[in-house]
């Protein structure tokens, strides 16, 4: 207990390591921060072209299907990838100062959790443009599949950072992982289809495994469908998130002693 | 843990793995994890010490006898295999001034990134900020980037940070050498002053003088384990001592090897010199050789052979000679010199008013030089055979080398002998 006040006394820490990271995003372009937006923009186009206009898919307005999708996807991708490489990247000030090295992975995933909330603002933007109605009630639930999806994702940083930081050949896995993972997960088609194909039983275990699964599924259903969600559906997000937490820090409270000493 | 205690160790070991050829790649760990051969080093050997609330101390200890991994274990940066430490309130640590600052940002900026390092929040910040930049001294450099800084600014903007933390604890390693001699006086009259408030200190120093003036205690650690503790002068002095002897140790050892190297170089001189001595006289020798000295050794009070004195001791010349042809009113003398040449002293017999004598087969004399009270330093002796008229028998130029040590720094050629008759109000 004392250990996470110390880590709420170090909030401020936090807070200046996100806002250093999301300003330096774009740090030396012209337009700056604005890249926070036209960054999803430009890929929604492209996604467009590609799967709208050349490849004909069965979804209606399928670049909203995806988009709603791909957002809190790339928020989880960055929160491994980056996540997994948080603390070797302060090598030098884990080598020389204390502070709850916890604060590293979780200002790494906060500026993806910030970066994504951003982008939601485009997100909204385009749905409304788009003609697609939103439903008031189902969107209340937003805000409690995000901040579970942030629970998981830092769950995970924990686990990736620390293990990281004793193999370094994790995080280049990690990159590969998360590309093959995106495919077993409902991001560009939704899990009827992969029912539907000829993928055999173990695949679409896998895909019921992947705990990203139910997630996105429940932001595809509040945004696109603009139904509210199952409570079933969500607190079987909630559960998996809640695991992923405290074993990442179980685990990384044990890993965290010999970080100095592996520099 | 007790109430009044600050800090308590107990028991704390430390080991530390050496790899003779680490690999922290996937690959390496497979293939070659029997190649992953390391050898332990004991650092820490089991230390225990508690440190009272307000109390501040020192820990001395030559390199690498596991002071500043005591003060690392202490700030949380590494822990121990063994053993515990507890520690009660807010810890700062001036162990790596400046870690986290980011040049690009000015120094207000700064302040406020480095300050959240050590846990403090927005608004701690905010009511500190005036007397952070107050005590860098850098009101007008503020708002610059701290690339543009000068080393001194930086430091001095890192140091003002952490010292104004208000910690409880404050473990300081190797910090005093912050800017100008006023800013370090500033600094020291700082630290003064939050020891005064009840803070907790700890310093790791090489500079003893600075223990002594803040410190209540003292802990010298010795290959990992605590060697004595206590008042800071006493403990010092203990160390001064080993650390002295240590380096008569090695001194001895270093002319051990150049003695061997001497005696090698003497016997293919030896040769040489015989046909040489004959043409023409070696520099740092002269005169008639009528007599000459042969063995000649320096002993030290027990009579053994030595070339390191401590300031005090006593010096005992050693003099053997031969006669070739007889020499009437014969004048022993001998001079020491430091290395840069300054003559320290210098007399002979005649001057000390000894009976004229005749050398007429070999013998054998001694000089006692009681007290040697000479400044630590490199110092030769000169040793001379002279007719009464002056004119050099065997004038034989540093015959000998001898290096004087003390664990008392005073300065200049000789040790006065001197009493202070401070009257107090």
């Amino acid at each position: 207990m004392q250990h996470f006040k110390e880590l709420y006394e170090y909030r401020e820490m936090i807070i200046s390591l996100v806002r250093k990271d999301l300003r330096g995003r774009y740090k030396g372009s012209v337009l700056g921060f604005l890249w926070t937006f036209i960054n999803p923009l430009l890929q929604l186009i492209v996604y467009t072209i590609v799967f709208s206009i050349i490849m004909n898919t069965s979804y209606e307005q399928y670049y909203l299907f995806l988009f709603v999708a791909l957002v809190p996807w790339m928020f989880f991708s960055s929160s491994v990838t980056d996540g997994a490489a948080s603390i070797l990247k302060e090598k030098d000030m884990v080598k020389k100062i204390y502070f709850p090295r916890e604060v590293l992975p979780i200002s790494t995933v906060t500026s993806g959790f910030v970066n994504m909330i951003l982008t939601f603002i485009v997100v909204f933007a385009v749905v409304i443009i788009s003609g697609r109605g939103l439903n008031p009630l189902a969107l209340l639930c937003l805000p409690i599949v995000m901040i579970v999806e942030y629970i998981l994702c830092l769950g995970i940083a924990l686990i990736v950072s620390s293990l990281t930081v004793y193999l370094r050949d994790l995080q280049y896995i990690l990159g590969i992982f998360v590309m093959a993972l995106q495919y077993l997960t409902p991001v560009m088609y939704g899990v009827d289809m992969v029912e539907k194909s000829s993928a055999g039983k173990w695949l679409i275990m896998m895909f019921n495994l992947n705990p990203m699964t139910p997630i996105i599924k429940i932001y595809r259903q509040i945004i696109y469908y603009g139904e509210v969600p199952e409570l079933g559906s969500l607190l079987i997000a909630v559960g998996v998130g809640v695991v992923f937490i405290v074993v990442g820090e179980i685990l990384f409270k044990k890993l965290q002693k010999g970080f100095a000493e592996e520099f | 843990m007790d109430k009044n205690n600050a800090i308590e160790v107990n028991n704390i070991t430390k080991d530390f793995k050496v790899y003779y050829d680490k690999g922290s790649e996937l690959k390496e760990k497979m293939l070659f994890w029997k190649r992953n051969r390391y050898e332990k080093r004991h650092v820490l050997r089991g230390i225990s010490f508690n440190v009272k609330k307000g109390e501040a101390i020192g820990l001395v200890g030559k390199n690498g006898c596991g002071k500043s991994t005591t003060l690392k274990m202490l700030t949380k940066i590494i822990y121990p295999d063994s053993g515990s430490i507890e520690m009660s309130g807010r810890v700062s640590s001036l162990l790596e001034l400046g870690a986290g600052f980011h040049p690009d940002m000015s120094g207000r900026e700064n302040i406020y990134t480095n300050a959240s390092i050590f846990g403090l929040t927005k608004k701690e910040i905010d009511a500190r900020l005036d007397d952070i930049i107050a005590f860098s001294e850098l009101e007008d450099f503020i708002d610059n980037p701290v690339r543009t800084y000068s080393s001194g600014m930086y430091m001095r903007l890192a140091f003002a940070v952490a010292i104004n933390v208000d910690a409880d604890i404050l473990l300081i390693d190797e910090i005093l050498a912050v800017g100008d001699a006023n800013y370090q006086a500033k600094c020291f009259n700082k630290l003064r002053e939050i020891k005064a408030e009840g803070t907790t200190i700890v310093i790791v120093s090489h500079s003893l003088g600075q223990i002594e003036q803040i410190c209540d205690r003292s802990i010298w650690i010795k290959d990992g384990v605590i060697e004595s503790e206590g008042n800071p002068k006493d403990v010092h002095l203990k160390y001064l001592d080993y650390m002295n002897q240590e380096r008569m140790e090695q001194a001895e050892k270093e002319q051990i090897r150049q003695a061997k190297i001497e005696r090698e170089m003497m016997e293919k001189k030896k040769e040489e010199e015989k046909i040489k001595r004959e043409r023409a006289k070696v520099n740092s020798r002269y005169g008639s050789e009528d007599a000459k000295f042969t063995e000649i050794h320096m002993l030290n009070a027990a009579g053994e052979e030595s070339r390191i004195f401590k300031t005090g001791e006593k010096i005992i010349l050693d003099l053997n000679y031969h006669v070739e042809n007889k020499v009437t009113d014969a004048v022993f003398g001998f001079g020491i010199f430091r290395n840069d040449a300054l003559w320290v002293y210098g007399t002979n017999t005649r001057i000390d008013r000894l009976e004229n004598f005749n050398l007429e087969k070999d013998g054998n004399y001694k000089v006692e030089l009681e007290d040697i009270n000479l400044i630590p330093g490199n110092y030769w002796v000169d040793i001379t055979i002279e007719y009464g008229e002056g004119i050099p028998v065997d004038y034989y130029k540093q015959a000998m080398k001898f290096e004087v040590v003390s664990n008392i720094t005073d300065v200049g050629v000789a040790r006065m002998p001197h009493k202070w008759v401070l009257n107090k109000d």
